[in-house]
């Protein structure tokens, strides 16, 4: 074993995130890469189709990148919406709208969930940890119907809330965000008491700053949740002044498959853009702070 | 120290208990009115035949009765698919997301950022885009894409329905599915590889570790089991969240022959085509109770208390 190791010289082991380009890394590229183009050349494929004339949609072989890219399917989807009463920006208008909404909701109620899970003594934690913990595997599919119910006895139909509030209290996020808040020392906490801070001082001057990467995942998944839920729109509202974007794009997409497949690649587009540049802006922060947050 | 604990847990509901109550009531009130208090009535139902219109009559055991001994298709079809796709889909998937977040964690940080957003992109699609794009692509006449590669390279002659016979239906699914399954769970693995503390790797090394599949075992996969509990949770609750995407690139619901029928379509087919919530909710809490037994799996593998 010792022999080997002077054979090999230095440190032969995994360097985890390499400042500099080395020849072991070679391998991981050549797996890293084509898996990489695989999954995002049907995304790819798509974007083009959004910009493709009808002629070009059909032709045999297809295109992948569009030949004569033109702006007219946006234009038709817009046109499109204006006839039929509702105009998108209203759609698009009300999904802005639930989404800040529910995102923020969801935020303030992640933060005190999982700091008073992670850092406080209370009766029942272990009880409603354990709960929570079952709810981690809901599949909401399984209880739509009695969802459903439960939706129309509290009279939240035809509401904005019932928008909101279904997807404010989210198992998963606040999981995820105490599993960060476990890490921070007990320490800064007993220290910022004496000090006489508090409860929500504690939570906005301590607890936040340390668990932004943790509540920055958590934003992407609330974000992309709401972002593209379409299920309050089809069960529980009947105005569509009312109903988001996802919804009427998917509407769409169901109603008039082949003398809409422009529009529809169009709509997806639309829809996507918003998912992608939060993404974006979040990952770099979720990258970032988290090799470097210092949190153990 | 463990005796203090005890008699603490026991003592009365404090000033401090109401505060930590207070702070946790918006959540709990939210979770109990769209999650806990569903999945109870969802229990309530299961005994009953409810058709939405009258009252739900109490029937006993009669749903899963049936279900599990009259029911051809849940038997023949749904049971079988969902085990098969939920497999693969499930551990499958969490194999790999690993291995590539392991994978990437080894390269510099900006290729890492690129090659991590390409993957993790499929994703955040959502099902409108993925039905969309898939649909396309599996095309059953020459303009879809693969019908048109397999016909210029000469394999067939005429143009294969993907999407409307049951011969392929599975496979695609499975693909789909695995294609967009590399999701958040994913992501949290890549920063707890990138959070382990390299002089760990080097202490193994000095301790007589030999090679990166010991590395894995006994350094990364232990360092990280937050992390990986958290990605084997993911992984379960998108293998049986996925049901809608057999029904999305099919444009039906059942699926051809039932190739592609899973436990989810099965309660939507109940539930919300014919109408029997009663039994559709007995399904409902079959799932959960298979949803629970993969959980307990997963939390043995990694749970805090080992």
């Amino acid at each position: 074993m010792k022999k080997r190791r002077q054979r090999r010289g230095d440190f032969q082991g995994s360097r985890i995130n390499p400042r500099h380009f080395s020849r072991g890394q070679i391998k991981f590229y050549a797996i890293l890469i084509p898996l990489a183009v695989f999954m995002i050349l049907p995304v790819v494929m798509l974007i083009n189709r959004a910009f493709m004339p009808l002629g070009e949609l059909f032709a045999f072989p297809p295109h992948i990148v569009a030949h004569n890219p033109t702006m007219s399917n946006f234009k038709n989807l817009f046109a499109l919406s204006s006839t039929t009463g509702v105009p998108m920006l209203r759609y698009l208008l009300n999904s802005v709208l639930v989404t800040v909404m529910t995102v923020a909701l969801n935020l303030i109620i992640t933060i005190l969930g999982a700091y008073t899970f992670a850092k406080k003594n209370f009766k029942g934690k272990a009880a409603l940890f354990e709960i929570n913990q079952l709810a981690l595997m809901f599949v909401p599919t399984a209880v739509a119907i009695s969802r459903y119910l439960v939706i129309t006895r509290l009279q939240l139909t035809d509401t904005w809330l019932v928008h909101v509030l279904p997807l404010a209290a989210m198992p998963v996020g606040l999981f995820l965000v105490k599993q960060f808040t476990d890490q921070i020392p007990d320490a800064l906490i007993e220290a910022a008491v004496m000090d006489g801070a508090r409860e929500l001082t504690i939570v906005r001057k301590i607890i936040v700053p340390l668990i932004r990467p943790a509540l920055a995942t958590s934003i992407v998944l609330t974000f992309q949740q709401v972002w593209m839920a379409t299920e309050a729109s089809n069960n529980y509202v009947s105005n569509d002044t009312m109903r988001t974007l996802a919804y009427y794009l998917n509407s769409l997409s169901t109603n008039n498959a082949i003398a809409a497949a422009g529009m529809t690649a169009a709509a997806s587009v639309l829809l996507f853009l918003p998912n992608l540049i939060i993404f974006i802006c979040m990952q770099s922060q979720v990258m970032n702070t988290m090799s470097h947050s210092g949190i153990k | 120290m463990q005796s203090v604990n005890k008699r603490k847990k026991r003592r009365r509901f404090t000033k401090e208990d109401g505060k930590a109550y207070l702070m946790l009531l918006p959540y709990i009130i939210l979770f109990s009115t769209f999650i806990l208090v569903p999945v109870i009535i969802a229990m309530g139902l299961s005994f009953t035949y409810f058709d939405v219109i009258n009252k739900p009559s109490f029937t006993g055991l009669l749903n899963y009765i049936t279900l599990f001994t009259q029911d051809e298709v849940f038997l023949k079809y749904v049971l079988p698919n969902t085990f098969l796709y939920a497999l693969i889909v499930g551990p499958g998937g969490y194999v790999i997301s690993f291995l590539l977040a392991w994978m990437l964690a080894q390269i510099q940080p900006l290729p890492r950022t690129i090659l991590a957003l390409c993957i993790y992109t499929p994703s955040m699609l959502g099902g409108v885009f993925i039905g969309v794009i898939w649909k396309t692509i599996f095309s059953g006449d020459q303009s879809g894409w693969f019908n048109s590669i397999l016909l210029r390279l000469g394999l067939i002659d005429t143009p294969i329905q993907f999407l409307l016979t049951s011969d392929y239906f599975m496979l695609i699914m499975i693909i789909v599915s695995l294609w967009s399954a590399m999701g958040i769970g994913f992501l949290s693995m890549i920063s707890g590889i990138l959070n382990i503390d390299q002089e760990l790797y080097e202490a193994a090394y000095v301790d007589g570790i030999r090679n990166r599949f010991q590395e894995i075992v006994y350094i990364t996969v232990p360092s990280m089991k937050p992390q990986m509990f958290f990605g084997a949770v993911m992984a379960i609750v998108n293998a049986f969240n996925m049901g809608w995407i057999g029904v999305t690139l099919s444009g039906a619901n059942p699926t051809p022959n039932y190739s592609g029928q899973l436990i989810t379509n099965h309660i939507d087919d109940y539930g919300f085509l014919r109408y029997e919530m009663g039994y559709a909710a007995a399904i409902s809490v079959v799932l959960l109770l298979v949803v629970y037994g993969f959980n307990m799996v997963a939390g043995r593998l990694f749970g805090d208390n080992d």
